[in-house]
């Protein structure tokens, strides 16, 4: 179950971890920290592959976070920095796909499985059930024929 | 000269597969009988010439053959030598070959084991395994061979990183077990159809195949989410990767498929339903290979992407499944419907069991499949990803979860939903009793996780009440009791122990997603912080040169009120030979429960940031199905189901007398 981590330009990057030292991260105070992660973990991390930015080390996730944290600050609602990165980035960037006509059937799926599978062991029920009524199952017949032997 | 020994025996295994994926068949056709025993041998022999050609490569990674295309471009004379062996199957060529390895083992197993099954049935699986072997074997020669040969070069490109561990020796070997095994129900399915013979002594001949394959791919799907976690260093143990889902449909389905065979062996209903899913197990293993092997996902199991090998997958893929899928249609009508059963009983419990565990899977193959179709039809890129299967795979799993200790109470046929309540009273207490607990120690509001905590004590409790209730718990004497509970049989222990092992994964997972807790710190040498109730002390770095690394890392000191309770050594790893570098996470556990330390980035001062992970009862998340395991095993070695495995009795003094 593993996944390529990173970009190989991100991974050279990388190498020098602790010579050429990146910025570290400034968090928010909370709560608004807690909602920057739960946006976080919605966000694909665009050139890594199906990581989300919470949990990617690549620079474009850094900017990323970087951005999300800054719309929280300015005020922004989630669904206000959804729409701003999908504008950005195009709706790959949405880990979560959003609920429109063209993901209907994907969000649909789950019910209409279950209704049509229930819906189909109904009807299979029910023919089952008129069937028996008329007749006599393998298990019945031997115990009839097995009552009938008792009495001889 | 070894090398071409292996191309050799590669290229006559395909020679016998090609005899084996027409003889058989034509016996079975013709009732000839000498026409059928062909099978038998062939299968042996195709083992023979594969496992000859997959020793002849691992030979040249044992010994750095860089002369030799595919070892030049995956290994290294450095590497550990267990590395070098496992590099065999750690590229696209040497994993195609070890998954036809597996698929001639369970060929060959048929043969050498198969004895009791009936002359037709046997010869007809054997002719579509030999059809299997046969299209994988010109897969690999035509677009995979990995003992292509080059000018000799002094040295080798080196190994993924990542592979370059113990798990790469298990985790695809488990796996493939998995996957590949179910081509033997698979072709028990086809075989059953050609015949248009199916009955309960199939699902028999079926079950203990079907077990035998869903262990291998348990463990080497727990294996491979292990493996993960301590790999990729940001403690992550599943993400719904595609590459992930492609492994998990068939464990669904393969899930559901033992349920149903279970049904249709004591029954004798659910037959067609049987079939189809023995067909669909083995075509979502199909799938995965294809959507791994092809290209259109990119990951780490994609050693190389090549639209030919793309191509060829498909057509292999078409083939089967479209093949298995028509013959299925035509064929299914003429099948007998067996037994019937009223909505509550054990068999409704059990199609309930299908009926989730089929959605579960299907909705997983639509997500992980819409990105693709989206993109093909409109150019446009989606993603469907971890939260998307969160809030669809659990809230179908609940109900499973909630019904699953009823299942094994209610009778065949006709159950008293109302009587197995009062019996399983005693988990409802359990689990009540354990959310309240729960919610007395969490903050308020927050009443799902306390919830599903309760759920997971439910089904650990609830799956021993078939035990207590078939040992006549408080209506016998206790001695007898306990005589009573060890003379049960091992099916019922195991089904016991495998939904145990569910209770206790949900568990861990329930647990983890909700408390865990995460301290990011930038530490200089001497500095403290507090993570998880721990304080952990920054003591220094290290450097060192592995075999074919080199690595960097910070000592750290644990301690727990003061007392030192661990040191650990988180680490990054830079590989020369691919510029590449690896982080190692630093784990230690507490009890069920670990402390997850990763390196982040250095700052100018000489400080590191670590990102700290306190995990409460992660490790359940792997017990849980290594408990499942267990279980199954117990059961393959049940009595009942080697019994049950018809092999014609020595024919007794006065029968033969008899007779005469």
């Amino acid at each position: 179950m593993l996944h390529s981590v990173r970009p190989i330009l991100v991974q050279l990057v990388l190498v020098l971890f602790l010579a050429v030292p990146a910025m570290a991260e400034v968090r928010l105070p909370e709560p608004q920290e807690s909602r920057a992660q739960a946006l976080f973990a919605e966000l694909r991390c665009v050139v890594c592959q199906n990581q989300s930015i919470g949990g990617s080390d690549a620079d474009v996730a850094r900017d990323l976070r970087e951005i999300v944290r800054e719309q929280i600050v300015a005020g922004q609602s989630n669904s206000e920095i959804r729409t701003f990165l999908v504008e950005r980035y195009g709706e790959y960037i949405l880990l979560k796909p959003v609920f429109a006509w063209h993901t209907a059937l994907l969000w649909g799926a789950p019910f209409l499985l279950l209704i049509a599978g229930a819906g189909l062991l109904f009807a299979r029920g029910r023919r089952t059930a008129d069937a028996s009524a008329t007749a006599l199952t393998a298990d019945e017949e031997v115990r009839i024929a097995g009552l009938l032997k008792d009495e001889d | 000269m070894i090398v071409e020994l292996g191309h050799m025996a590669l290229v006559l295994a395909l020679a016998l597969a090609l005899l084996q994926s027409v003889l058989p068949f034509w016996g079975a056709a013709a009732s000839d009988d000498r026409l059928m025993a062909t099978g038998d041998v062939g299968s042996v022999g195709i083992l023979f010439f594969i496992a000859v050609s997959f020793f002849c490569l691992m030979w040249a990674y044992a010994t750095s053959d860089f002369s030799v295309v595919n070892v030049w471009e995956n290994s290294h004379s450095k590497m550990p030598f267990l590395y070098k062996l496992t590099g065999t199957w750690g590229n696209h060529e040497g994993s195609m070959l070890l998954w036809v390895l597996i698929l001639a083992i369970f060929a060959a197993a048929v043969g050498v084991f198969g004895g009791s099954l009936p002359a037709k049935l046997r010869a007809n699986v054997h002719g579509v395994q030999g059809l299997m072997l046969m299209t994988f074997l010109m897969f690999i020669l035509l677009t995979s061979n990995p003992f292509v040969r080059q000018a000799a070069v002094p040295e080798g490109q080196d190994l993924n990183p990542i592979l370059q561990d113990i798990g790469l020796a298990i985790h695809p070997p488990m796996l493939y077990l998995g996957y590949v095994g179910f081509s033997i129900t698979f072709a028990f399915a086809i075989a059953a159809l050609i015949e248009g013979r199916l009955d309960a002594a199939w699902a028999r001949w079926v079950r203990p195949w079907a077990l035998g394959a869903w262990l291998f791919l348990t463990a080497g799907i727990a294996m491979g989410s292990y493996w993960a976690y301590y790999e990729l260093g940001w403690g992550g143990w599943w993400f719904w990767d595609p590459v992930e889902n492609a492994s998990f449909l068939p464990w669904l389905s393969g899930t559901a498929l033992l349920h149903s065979a279970l049904v249709m062996e004591k029954r004798d209903a659910l037959k067609i339903w049987t079939v189809l899913l023995a067909i669909l197990t083995f075509s979502l293993s199909l799938l995965g290979t294809f959507l791994v092997r092809s290209g259109v996902l990119t990951s780490v199991h994609t050693f190389a992407s090549d639209p030919t090998r793309g191509l060829f997958v498909l057509l292999i893929l078409c083939f089967f499944v479209g093949g298995a899928l028509a013959l299925f249609i035509f064929r299914s009508s003429s099948l007998q419907a067996g037994g019937m059963f009223a909505p509550v009983s054990r068999e409704g419990a059990l199609v309930l069991n299908n009926l989730l565990l089929s959605t579960a899977a299907a909705v997983i193959l639509l997500g992980t499949l819409y990105p693709l179709v989206y993109e093909a039809l409109t150019d446009q890129k989606l993603s469907v990803g971890a939260p998307f299967f969160n809030m669809t795979f659990a809230p179908l799993m609940i109900p499973l979860v909630l019904a699953l200790p009823f299942g094994p109470l209610l009778a065949w046929k006709r159950g008293d939903i109302l009587a197995v309540g009062q019996r399983l009273l005693f988990a409802l207490g359990a689990a009540i009793i354990t959310t309240i607990l729960v919610l007395g120690f969490t903050a308020k509001g927050q009443w799902l996780a306390p919830l599903c905590i309760g759920i997971a004590v439910w089904l650990m409790v609830g799956s021993f009440a078939e035990l207590f209730q078939r040992a006549g718990f408080r209506k016998v004497a206790m001695p007898v009791f306990f005589a009573r509970m060890r003379g049960l049989p091992r099916t019922v222990w195991s089904t016991a122990f495998a939904h145990f092992g569910v209770g206790v994964m949900m568990l861990g997972i329930v647990s983890v997603t909700a408390y865990e807790t995460e301290t990011v710190a930038s530490l200089k040498p001497g500095e403290t912080v507090q993570a998880g109730g721990f304080e952990v002390k920054h003591m220094g770095y290290t450097s060192r040169t592995g075999p074919n690394f080199d690595e960097n890392s910070a000592r750290l000191e644990i301690r727990e009120g003061g007392n030192l309770v661990a040191s650990m050594e988180p680490s990054k790893r830079f590989y020369p030979a691919r510029q590449m570098p690896t982080s190692e996470a630093a784990i230690e556990t507490f009890g069920f429960s670990q402390l997850y330390v990763a390196l982040g980035e250095g700052t100018p001062e000489g400080a590191t940031t670590f990102r700290i992970w306190w995990k409460p009862l992660v490790t359940l998340i792997w017990f849980g199905p290594v408990l499942m395991v267990l279980a199954g095993a117990l059961s393959l070695t049940d009595r009942r189901l080697r019994v049950g495995v018809p092999k014609r009795a020595r024919p007794k003094a006065d029968e033969k007398a008899y007779a005469a």
